[in-house]
Order: C-alpha cells, then sequence, then structure tokens
C-alpha cells in the first residue's frame, strides 16, 4: 500500500488551510483529497463579500477568500487530486479513495486530517407536510444552481429559517429578479449574524416572521403555496394562525450538520453537542492520527475561525508525526449552563499549548452575562460579556499556566445576570 | 392492432407485461403519468408477505401465497435487489399473542413457515422491542424489495421483448368497436382485442368507461418517515398484530438499502391523488410505532412519504373479466398484500386471457433483464477493470449512496430508462441518502439533460411539470 504522511480530506477552506500549515510546519508529503472539479468547496459558491475581515484584514468574496488559499498550496506544492472521493476510512488511517483516473486505490496515512465539511438539513429532517413537488430547495442548492450553473430556481420565494445562507439567498435571489415575499425563523430570534439580518433583509424590505415556521406545502408538480404557522414558546404550531403565500420556491436554510459518515464507520466518537467528532485541543479524534476541522467538525459561523482552526489542527497532525503520543492523560471540557457546544472538548494539562482557546456557542441570545470557566468547584476564570447570540461563535482562553496546574474536567458556563 | 393493453404501469401491470411479453403478443402500457410505478408502487411498505395475514378462502390468501413464491426467482432473473429480512409479529399480552396462535394455523395450513420467540428470544434479536411485548411470531422468509425497481425491471425486461411503454397518457375514453376496443389517450389511440385495467386508485373511473361498476374506489392514505440509514434500530419487520379495523398497523421496516421506514397510518382521502402527508398522519404513525417499538430515532427522518392505497367496497381483490365488457379485465382493488400477490395476480390474468386469447411462446423472448453494474458489488480489481473500461463509474456524483456517474448514464440509456430527476432516483439512488439531493441534484440535472439532449432548463423532477430551474440568470 501507499503510504503518505498526511492526507487531507477534503479541499475546501479547511482542508486548503491545513494543508499549507502542515508544509510550512515541515511535512512534506501532503495529499489532498477532493470530491469536486475544483479545490475550494462551499467558497466557491459563496459569490458575497464578507470573507476574510480576520485573516486578510479585508473583505473577501468567497472565491477569492479560497484562490488565495488555492494559491498558497500551490506554493508549497501540495497535491490536490480532484474529482475524488474517498469512500473509505479505518481506525488505522487507511484512507480509500475513487476516480476517474486511478480507480480505487487505498493508501496508508501517516495522520489524516478530516476537512469533510457539512451538508444541509433537508425537508424531511423537519417534516414539513403536504406534497412532494419540484420547486423546494435547500438554501445552497440553490446558490449552487444559481452561482455555480448559472440558473435561477423560481420567481416568487418563501425561505424558512434565518440561517446565513437563507438571508444570502434573500438578497441574491432577489438582485437577480424574483420575488421574496418573506422568511420565516422558528426561533423568536435569528439564527444568521446581524450584519446579514441588515444587509439582507432590512436593507431589501424582506418581512422576517419570528416564532414561524412553514407548516405545510401544496402543489402536484411544482410547488403552488405553502402554509405558514405562528409558534409558541415550545415550538408548537398555534391554531388559527395559518398564513397561506402563493409562492413557486421555498428554500430550507435550517441547520447544518457536519459530515461524519466517514469518522463515524471508522468508530470515532462523536460529539453529540457539535454532531462532529469530539476532539482534543489538538483537534485530533478518539483515532490516534485522525484529526478534524472546519465545518465537518462543528459548524462555523466565519470562514476566518475555519481557517484558524484548520491551522491548529494541521499544527496538531504535525506535532503528532513528529513525536507521537502525548503526555499525561486528558480532561475533559463540559457544557454547563447555557453553552450548547465547547470546541474542543478535551485537552492535556501535562502537555499544554501556549494557550488553549475554546470555542463555544450560548443556547440563546443574552444582552449580558459571565463567561465563568470551572475546574471542580474551583473557578479558574471570569469574563464580562455582552449581546451573546446563538449564532455567534464565543471564545473562551486559558493559559498554559493555568491549565497546569489543573486536576479535574473543565466547564464553561455563562451565568445570567439580574 | 393491439393484442393487449394494459392501464397502469404500476407493479400489477409491470408484472403482467413482463409475463405476457414471453408469448407472441403485441402489448402496450399506457401510464398517465411521466415515469413507471408512480402510484401505490412507489410509497407502500415494500414487504413481499409470505401469506399469513388475508382470510381464508379469499383471492387475497391465494394470490399472496402463491405471489410471494415466485419473488425471488423473479428478482434475480431481474437484478432487482430481494433481501430476505423476516418478519417479526410483535403481541403485547395475552389477548395478542392469542391472536399469534390465528396466524400461526393460517400460516400451518399454508405452509408458509414461521418460529415462535418468547420475549427475551425476540429481545436477542430486537433490544428496541418495546416493554409491553410478550411473544413473536417469527415469519423469517419475509423479504423486502424496492417495489418501484421490480415494476420499472419488469417493464424494461418485456419492452426489450417488443411490449410498448406510452407515459403521459392517461386514459381518457374508452370504446368497444366491433370486437376490439379503442383507447383514446393524449398520446394516441390504441385499438386492441384485450384490455387489462390495472389502473389502482384511478381504476373504478377506468371501469366506468366500459360497464357501471358495482364497487368503487375508497382511497386510503398512508404515510412514513425514512430513517438515516446509520441508525438501523432493528433488523428485521416489525408488526405489530394485526387487527379488522387497522388492518396491519405502524410498521417498522428495514429497506434493502439500510434506510428504515416507520409507517403507515391509514386514513381515507377524498382525492385518490392525495397523496400529501399531514401532520396528524405522521403524529399517528409516531404515536404508535411505540406500540411495539421503543428508541425509534424519528429526529433522524430523513424524508416523508405518503401512498395512496387503491382500496375499494370490495374487501378482496378483484381479477376477472368484466360482466357486460368481454376481453375487458379488472384486476383492481390491489390494496396490500398487492406487492407481493402481483406475480400471481398476472398468471391469474393469463389464464383469463387464454381462455379465448391463443397464448403462443415466443421462442426469441428474453426473460431476464441485462444486470445492471453495480461497482458496489465489485471486488477491487474488477471495480479497477471497469473503471479503467469507462471512467465515469470512477466520478462519484452522489455521495450519501455513492453512485457513479457511470450507473446514472446507464439507467438513462436504457429500455424504459429514466427521464427524470426522481427516475433517476428511483433506479439507482442518488438523492435517497441523508443530504436528499443537496449536493447531486444539480449533477443528476446535468447529465439528464447531456444524456436526453435537452437544455437543463427542461429537465423535470417528476411530473412534466415539475421543472426545477426556471431560467437563466442576468450575469
Amino acid at each position: 500500500m501507499k503510504q503518505v504522511q498526511a492526507v487531507i480530506i477534503g479541499g475546501g477552506s479547511a482542508g486548503l488551510s491545513a494543508a499549507v500549515t502542515l508544509k510550512k510546519q515541515g511535512i512534506s508529503d501532503v495529499l489532498v483529497i477532493e470530491k469536486d472539479e475544483e479545490p475550494g468547496g462551499i467558497l466557491e459558491q459563496c459569490i458575497h463579500n464578507g470573507f476574510g475581515l480576520q485573516t486578510f484584514k479585508e473583505q473577501l468574496s468567497g472565491p477569492a477568500y479560497a484562490e488565495r488559499f488555492i494559491k498558497m498550496a500551490q506554493e508549497q506544492n501540495v497535491k490536490i487530486l480532484l474529482n475524488t472521493t474517498v469512500t473509505k476510512l479505518t481506525a488505522d488511517r487507511t484512507v480509500e479513495y475513487v476516480n476517474a483516473e486511478e480507480g480505487v486505490v487505498q493508501v496508508q496515512a501517516g495522520a489524516v486530517i478530516l476537512a469533510v465539511g457539512c451538508y444541509e438539513r433537508p425537508r424531511g429532517g423537519i417534516n414539513i407536510t403536504g406534497t412532494r413537488p419540484a420547486g423546494i430547495y435547500t438554501a445552497g442548492q440553490a446558490q449552487r444552481y444559481l452561482n455555480i450553473d448559472g440558473y435561477m430556481v423560481g420567481k416568487r420565494v418563501f425561505i424558512l429559517g434565518s440561517g446565513d445562507i437563507g438571508l444570502i439567498m434573500a438578497r441574491r435571489m432577489t438582485l437577480e429578479g424574483a420575488k421574496v415575499i418573506g422568511v420565516a425563523e422558528l426561533m423568536p430570534y435569528s439564527n444568521g449574524l446581524p450584519r446579514n439580518m441588515k444587509q439582507c433583509l432590512e436593507d431589501f424590505n424582506i418581512p422576517l416572521l419570528l416564532s414561524h415556521t412553514v407548516s405545510k406545502v401544496f402543489g402536484k408538480d411544482r410547488l403552488e403555496r405553502i402554509e405558514v404557522v405562528a409558534v409558541d414558546e415550545n415550538r408548537n404550531p398555534i391554531a388559527g394562525s395559518e398564513q397561506y403565500f402563493d409562492v413557486d420556491t421555498l428554500l430550507l436554510s435550517v441547520g447544518l450538520i457536519p459530515e461524519n459518515h466517514l469518522a463515524d464507520h471508522a468508530g470515532i466518537v462523536m460529539d453529540p453537542s457539535t454532531k462532529g467528532p469530539a476532539v482534543d485541543d489538538r483537534y485530533m479524534t478518539s483515532a490516534e492520527g485522525i484529526f478534524a476541522c472546519g465545518n465537518g467538525l462543528h459548524v462555523h459561523d466565519l470562514v476566518d475561525f475555519v481557517t484558524l482552526q484548520a491551522e491548529r489542527a494541521a499544527e496538531g497532525a504535525a506535532a503528532y508525526l513528529k513525536s507521537g503520543k502525548r503526555k499525561g492523560s486528558a480532561l475533559h471540557i463540559r457544557n454547563g449552563n447555557q453553552i450548547s457546544y465547547c470546541v474542543p472538548s478535551q485537552f492535556y494539562p501535562e502537555d499544554p499549548a501556549e494557550k488553549l482557546t475554546v470555542y463555544f456557542r450560548v443556547r440563546t441570545p443574552l444582552d449580558r452575562g459571565t463567561l465563568v470557566i470551572r475546574s471542580g468547584e474551583q473557578i479558574i476564570r471570569q469574563v464580562k460579556k455582552q449581546k451573546l447570540l446563538p449564532s455567534v461563535m464565543e471564545e473562551a482562553v486559558l493559559t498554559a499556566k493555568q491549565m497546569a496546574v489543573l486536576t479535574d474536567d473543565i466547564t464553561i458556563e455563562i451565568t445570567e445576570e439580574g | 392492432m393491439y393484442d393487449v393493453v394494459i392501464i397502469g404501469a404500476g407493479i400489477t401491470g409491470a408484472m403482467l407485461c413482463r409475463k405476457l411479453s414471453g408469448y407472441q403478443l403485441r402489448i402496450a402500457v399506457i401510464e398517465k403519468e411521466n415515469d413507471t410505478a408512480e402510484g401505490a408502487t412507489m410509497a407502500n411498505s415494500a414487504v413481499i408477505h409470505t401469506g399469513y395475514d388475508p382470510e381464508d378462502g379469499t383471492l387475497k390468501a391465494e394470490l399472496n401465497v402463491k405471489g410471494a413464491q415466485q419473488y425471488e426467482a423473479i428478482c434475480r432473473d431481474l437484478h432487482c435487489l430481494y433481501k430476505t429480512v423476516g418478519a417479526y409479529i410483535a403481541a403485547c399480552g395475552a389477548e395478542e399473542e392469542a391472536q399469534l396462535d390465528v396466524l400461526a394455523a393460517r400460516a400451518d395450513a399454508r405452509g408458509i413457515p414461521y418460529r415462535r420467540l418468547d420475549r427475551a428470544q425476540a429481545l436477542g434479536q430486537e433490544p428496541n422491542l418495546s416493554d409491553g411485548v410478550t411473544a413473536v411470531l417469527d415469519f423469517y422468509t419475509t423479504a423486502v424489495v424496492y417495489p418501484w425497481e421490480v415494476a420499472n425491471a419488469c417493464l424494461e425486461c418485456a419492452c426489450e421483448n417488443g411490449a410498448e411503454l406510452f407515459l403521459n397518457a392517461p386514459c381518457q375514453a374508452i370504446q368497444r368497436d366491433g370486437d376490439c376496443y379503442v383507447i383514446e389517450t393524449p398520446a394516441g389511440s390504441f385499438r386492441t382485442r384485450y384490455v387489462v385495467n390495472a389502473a389502482g386508485v384511478h381504476a373504478d373511473a377506468i371501469h366506468a368507461m366500459v360497464a357501471e361498476p358495482s364497487w368503487h374506489v375508497t382511497p386510503r392514505r398512508g404515510e412514513y418517515y425514512v430513517l438515516d440509514k446509520d441508525t438501523q434500530p432493528i433488523r428485521h419487520i416489525i408488526f405489530p398484530v394485526p387487527s379488522k379495523e387497522k388492518g396491519k398497523g405502524v410498521l417498522a421496516i428495514p429497506t434493502v438499502y439500510g434506510n428504515t421506514l416507520i409507517g403507515p397510518n391509514s386514513d381515507f382521502v377524498d382525492d385518490p391523488d392525495d397523496n400529501g402527508t399531514s401532520e396528524d398522519g405522521l403524529n399517528y404513525v409516531r404515536a404508535n410505532i411505540s406500540k411495539t417499538l421503543k428508541n425509534i430515532p424519528l429526529n433522524r427522518s430523513i424524508r416523508n412519504f405518503a401512498g395512496v392505497r387503491p382500496t375499494t367496497t370490495c374487501p378482496d381483490f378483484i381479477v376477472e373479466e368484466v360482466a357486460g365488457a368481454p376481453h375487458f379485465i379488472d384486476a383492481v382493488s390491489i390494496e396490500s398484500p398487492g406487492l407481493a400477490s402481483a406475480p400471481a395476480v398476472a398468471d391469474k390474468i393469463i389464464e383469463i386471457l387464454s381462455a379465448s386469447l391463443e397464448l403462443i411462446p415466443d421462442a426469441s423472448a428474453v426473460m431476464t433483464r441485462k444486470a445492471p453494474v453495480v461497482p458496489a458489488e465489485l471486488s477491487q480489481a474488477e471495480r479497477n477493470e471497469l473503471i479503467r473500461s469507462n471512467p465515469a463509474y470512477g466520478k462519484i456524483i452522489c455521495r450519501c449512496e455513492q453512485i457513479s456517474e457511470g450507473e446514472i448514464v446507464d439507467c438513462i440509456r436504457r429500455t424504459c430508462g429514466a427521464r427524470t430527476v426522481k427516475g433517476v432516483k428511483k433506479r439507482v439512488r442518488p438523492g435517497m441518502g441523508r443530504c436528499q439531493g443537496g449536493f447531486c441534484e444539480p449533477r443528476v440535472v446535468e447529465i439528464l439533460a447531456r444524456e436526453l439532449g435537452i437544455s437543463p432548463l427542461e429537465v423535470v423532477y417528476d411530473g412534466q411539470d415539475s421543472r426545477i430551474l426556471e431560467r437563466e440568470n442576468r450575469v
């Protein structure tokens, strides 16, 4: 079997960032496997601006952001296999892939970095009732049709879900000449970034119906009409609140799910709160030498953080290739009050990094609160926070000094005031 | 002039068409929809019932047993998946256990194998059985298929033998003209000596074109959840004990490709085409599956669907020549176990035809279907050889189900090939996975357009008016 030092599965923003970092860390033999015909991943269809403010201190479109990393990868002589799908991964790092040129090939990797991205929750995942006509798309699918293939999917559009892709598509479809009737959001608050709320809905006078959902669709061949209902605080439909809209298109932006099929089949332990693999502070999964990053690890808000975490994962993989097993045993990082998830979820106090950044999200919007990092009963750090939103990733930072003395698992929580 | 025109390209019509294509006959199948297997055949529990359930003395009982016995061989000949998973009838308490005795007695009389399991034995096989289950009858020869795959494969085989399939050809009128019938459709007129009415939920309307029916269709809708194949909460089909009022009840079914179906409910609907799902229906399924099973991850649902059963006011199948309409044969009221019974329904119709129609075997007829290439079933060496000879088999289009471009192209180019996105999905499964086509649908549209020589704008999802793309964008 062919041996490769590091295989990166996925050539999107995470995979490319990881590849460049691995090379910079002196790992010469890096293979990126990408299923699409171009590297860049989902960035290629995100032609709007707003990428790269953290990484490059300027606003780039998705393809422009990707291009910078594609160029860096080329400069570093990263080998990228395109039109190639990984069909199997084992815990001992055998990677099987298939493409038209080589057929089915197995390689033995010294380290593997999963950078597989996520997929959009489909209609069947939220049980919208009614007929099954054409005209119902996930937002990213409609975005691909529009921005890559060059086709509009409809004229009168309703959008379910105020996640960022839904908001971006509300604007994009409007600019392309469609009438966007409205956006419904199940929760009493938006799930998109504040800037997208402003720039994609408010600036175009597109109504947002909070605490509403699409309950039923009508139409035999093509979508003709939808039923929208208000929901109560338990997200149950309120009888009598039905409204009907005649639309030919419904876009669903109802959640992104890390694509964990390969990891699952390799027996890698999943974190139920992120739906991606559980990782330690070097982004290593439960399978030795297999690392994870990007939206396949947890769904990010900004691509800049994808890049940042992919770089950490690549540094982790490089350290593993150079020195193998870590010192000591891991402590867990647990989700406390108001925390929906933390990444990473483990760290090694006897082998600490210079600093540990834990990324987390809150469950509900909070005007103010205190971020508390506890180890057992001991409070290690407290930070006042303002305007916490589920749509925005937050950070909790621990220094090497703080970590070195810990013997108990730590919990991250937000205490609410007043 | 046709010898036989079959109205309806569901499993009943398709199975008959294949069997008839082995004789020297000119046969047409006319189908009102834009693909084969679009009615009840598309949306049902996909179970090849062995035949313990129907009441003694019914046509259902006779044809179910005979039909089920033929299935495995038919699926082998047609290269369709046939997976023997076994069916558990799960009884809760003494009263229901007594019902198991009734089923066991019927099974004995009909030569259907089964074994009886106590709770502990059953739990060893199916750890998610509910706490209420006390005993199980295991009909271990029960199988599952993809019903639409079987129907389509039958028609492909028949059409290779010279039968003709006409899609988008709803029957608008039937006139008796001397010794024959003339069937009017938007796809043209069909003059034929014999007509077989296999029109499913529309069978009463078709029958009424030649004679007043003594029965009518009372469409009964059933709704289902489809669960992600990574969940696999069950290995056998799990039935509650059947009842007269509720029929077979809410089941859990492992499909041939490893998804799990949970359903159906049973709701009478006014419109025979009303195959939309409903909140009440899905809630009913959700509430009732807990009778026999626990830990069913309905939160891992990837799709819901509903189908309409062609139930009629007659409690049994009706397979007979229509009184007052010679050579017009009904194959109607074919509700469950219609899928399992289809081969025997076909035999029964052939028996009726043979009374006045000379059936001469066609020596050139081939009753098998050319095997589709399924890369997942090949060894690595075979697969690499395949990819060398046709690189399209190395290009994965559907990542959830790992379907290659080669398989998609093949299913379009075949006889009775796919013409729609759903047609491709029914034949080779891109879009059946957890992303439900989110990633691969644009690629499938592109491949369909290329293979059919049409613009992507003309590619439809399913019916003739189900366009996916509105127009080219402005840029």
